[in-house]
């Protein structure tokens, strides 16, 4: 920059000439060059957020010779009655506040477990990032196989002396099957997440912490966790918004059942919306999850910005 | 990026280890550490050694290590078999046409929108890219639905209505992404503007600059958003299930759903499936394996600045 303004220096009124002319067609090019991720945004992703609250109004089905009719609260009022819209939203619920906190903490253990340089670590942190690669349909469709009732986890529980249940069978243990394997897939991009956490933090603080004797447990609470402020709190927002979302295990392995025990918001969304092909309806859910996530994102955002605020 | 990373790597680690070493002893940590390596990795050898067994012999094997190894009645049947349930080839050269013709036309849309953000001054620069980043916690599936919807309301090129059954509609929605906008914008900042300036002594338009100065610095960039378009793409399947009706338009993913409808009285083709889940699996697991380090580091500078 300094040798750019020297430059310019000894003649402005040339160079501000030259500019004005510059800038405008700057100008012009840079729209340019927006205009075809601009044009894909607005249509296929502002227009429908803004249609998702239209809709929701309405009685507009997916596929109709009449068009669509304003009907007020209708759809949230028959939301609102609905018992599998509750079940939906409390195993959403259940199943984020279960993922964020536990998945989170193992994928930080992963890390620190392979952030030593001994030999092998690029091969086990590797092995862990495997699921991570392999889709969420050919996971599902491997663990509905692994959770048969006398699938391989029950024939490996019967050998320590557990009579394991029919896991994706019974209501009590269908959402619960759902997160271990949830869990087992998506551990591993956090670990590498946390990782890159890990390496950002100089030695030089460890050094200092080891020679005024604290331990490894006093290191990990004042070097690694403030270090590591930023990582996570993308970390808390990345894993909340997609544990939100849970749609692909539900679908290939219960379909929402047994008995609406593994329904969520998403699932109930694209049910309606799509086999039901009420659309109104399903934009009525899906404002419901929107508002969910929303209120969630600000909550996480200001709570953590507060933290450091005061520290 | 990855030249970011790579220098801090060595860095902390040494310290970590001695702890590790003085507290909870080196044999612990690599027992934890294998153990937890088979936690990961035997489900996916169960499903590829599956794959190569009749369904009587995989439920026979579950009793011993025999499950996770290639070992009695080894053919090639399943997959054989699987041909005549589902068009394989179809699907998989459907799904490798989606996914890079998504990473391609997403590698370009978004480089120019993010070097128009970053390198081009202009009046509203920065509402844009605040309107960008806004959008990034929506979750596609909040407007899924509403966007089912619209796709099958507008017009198509032709004039018809609705996208629905085309392969414009796995592909386009999905070519501009506020995320890659985010990962070119980020790594063009940090690339000097003093050669924009030099090229244009030198008569460079910001096309060129942009074609011939930016682009050709910005690899680590490029492979990033890359691997992060490509991974969605080829995983794609709520999408696709809504959208596509037509067989020879489907991609793979959405293939498994022919296996749940064909469970029946004589019971699920279990061979079969984990033939299938492999075929669709293996390729991905082989890029990955040959790219480790690009997509390791795709990953880690996704979460480096929140």
């Amino acid at each position: 920059m300094s040798t750019v303004e020297a430059a310019t220096h000894p003649a402005p009124p040339v160079v501000r000439a030259h500019s004005h002319k510059r800038n405008r067609r700057s100008t012009s090019v840079a729209v340019a060059m927006l205009v075809p991720a601009a044009v894909l945004m607005i249509t296929f992703l502002i227009i429908p957020i803004f249609l998702t609250f239209g809709l929701a109004f309405t009685n507009a089905r997916l596929i109709s010779p009449v068009p669509a009719r304003f009907v007020g609260f209708d759809n949230f009022v028959r939301l609102f009655t609905n018992d599998t819209f509750w079940k939906s939203l409390l195993n959403t619920i259940v199943f984020t506040i279960v993922i964020v906190p536990v998945q989170s903490g193992l994928a930080l253990g992963l890390a620190i477990l392979v952030n030593a340089k001994v030999r092998g670590t690029n091969f086990f942190r590797t092995v862990y990032f495997l699921p991570v690669v392999t889709s969420m349909v050919v996971v599902s469709m491997l663990w509905l196989f692994m959770y048969q009732p006398d699938g391989l986890i029950n024939v490996l529980l019967a050998k320590v002396g557990i009579t394991g249940p029919d896991w994706l069978g019974d209501p009590k243990t269908a959402l619960f099957a759902i997160i271990v394997l949830s869990i087992w897939q998506a551990v591993g991009f956090h670990m590498v997440i946390w990782l890159s956490g890990l390496q950002t933090i100089p030695a030089e603080l460890y050094e200092a912490a080891s020679i005024d004797g604290a331990g490894r447990w006093q290191q990990f609470v004042h070097v690694t966790w403030p270090g590591l402020r930023q990582t996570s709190i993308f970390i808390l927002i990345t894993i909340t918004i997609a544990a939100f979302s849970l749609f692909t295990q539900v679908n290939i392995m219960t379909q929402g059942g047994p008995l609406d025990s593994t329904s969520t918001l998403v699932y109930m969304a694209v049910f309606t919306g799509f086999q039901q092909q009420q659309t109104g309806y399903a934009a009525a859910i899906s404002l419901v999850f929107f508002a969910l996530v929303l209120t969630v994102s600000l909550i996480q955002r200001y709570l953590t910005r507060d933290k450091g605020a005061t520290r | 990026m990855s030249d970011r990373l790579a220098p801090a790597a060595n860095a902390p680690s040494g310290t970590v280890t001695a702890n590790s070493r003085r507290r909870l002893g080196p044999a612990l940590v690599m027992v934890l550490r294998v153990v937890l390596c088979l936690v990961f990795g035997l489900p996916l050898v169960f499903m590829i050694v599956s794959s190569l067994k009749p369904d009587t012999q995989i439920f026979a094997d579950l009793e011993s290590w025999a499950a996770f190894l290639p070992v009695g009645e080894v053919s090639l049947d399943n997959y054989t078999g699987l041909m005549d349930r589902v068009p394989f080839m179809t699907f998989m050269v459907n799904s490798i046409f989606i996914s890079v013709a998504t990473v391609v036309l997403g590698l370009l849309v978004n480089s120019m929108a993010a070097f128009a953000l970053s390198r081009i001054e202009f009046t509203g620069q920065k509402v844009i890219l605040g309107v960008v980043l806004a959008t990034l916690i929506v979750p596609f599936e909040t407007m899924a639905l509403p966007l089912l919807w619209w796709v099958n309301t507008i017009p198509y090129f032709d004039g018809s209505q609705g996208w629905l059954d085309t392969y414009a509609v796995q592909i386009i929605p999905f070519i501009a992404n506020a995320f890659s906008i985010y990962l070119f914008y980020q790594y063009f900042d940090s690339i000097p503007k003093e050669l924009d300036e030099a090229a244009t002594v030198d008569g460079a338009g910001w096309f060129r600059i942009y074609r011939s100065i930016v682009m050709p610095l910005s690899g680590p960039a490029v492979a990033t958003v890359a691997i992060l378009t490509f991974l969605p793409a080829w995983n794609s399947y709520l999408w696709p299930l809504m959208v596509v009706q037509t067989e020879s338009l489907r991609p793979v993913m959405v293939g498994i759903d022919y296996f749940k409808q064909a469970t029946g009285a004589s019971g699920t083709a279990w061979g079969q499936i984990m033939a299938y889940a492999t075929m669709i699996t293996v390729p991905v697991l082989a890029l990955f394996v040959a790219f480790q380090r690009a997509f390791i580091n795709s990953i880690a500078s996704s979460g480096v600045k929140g």
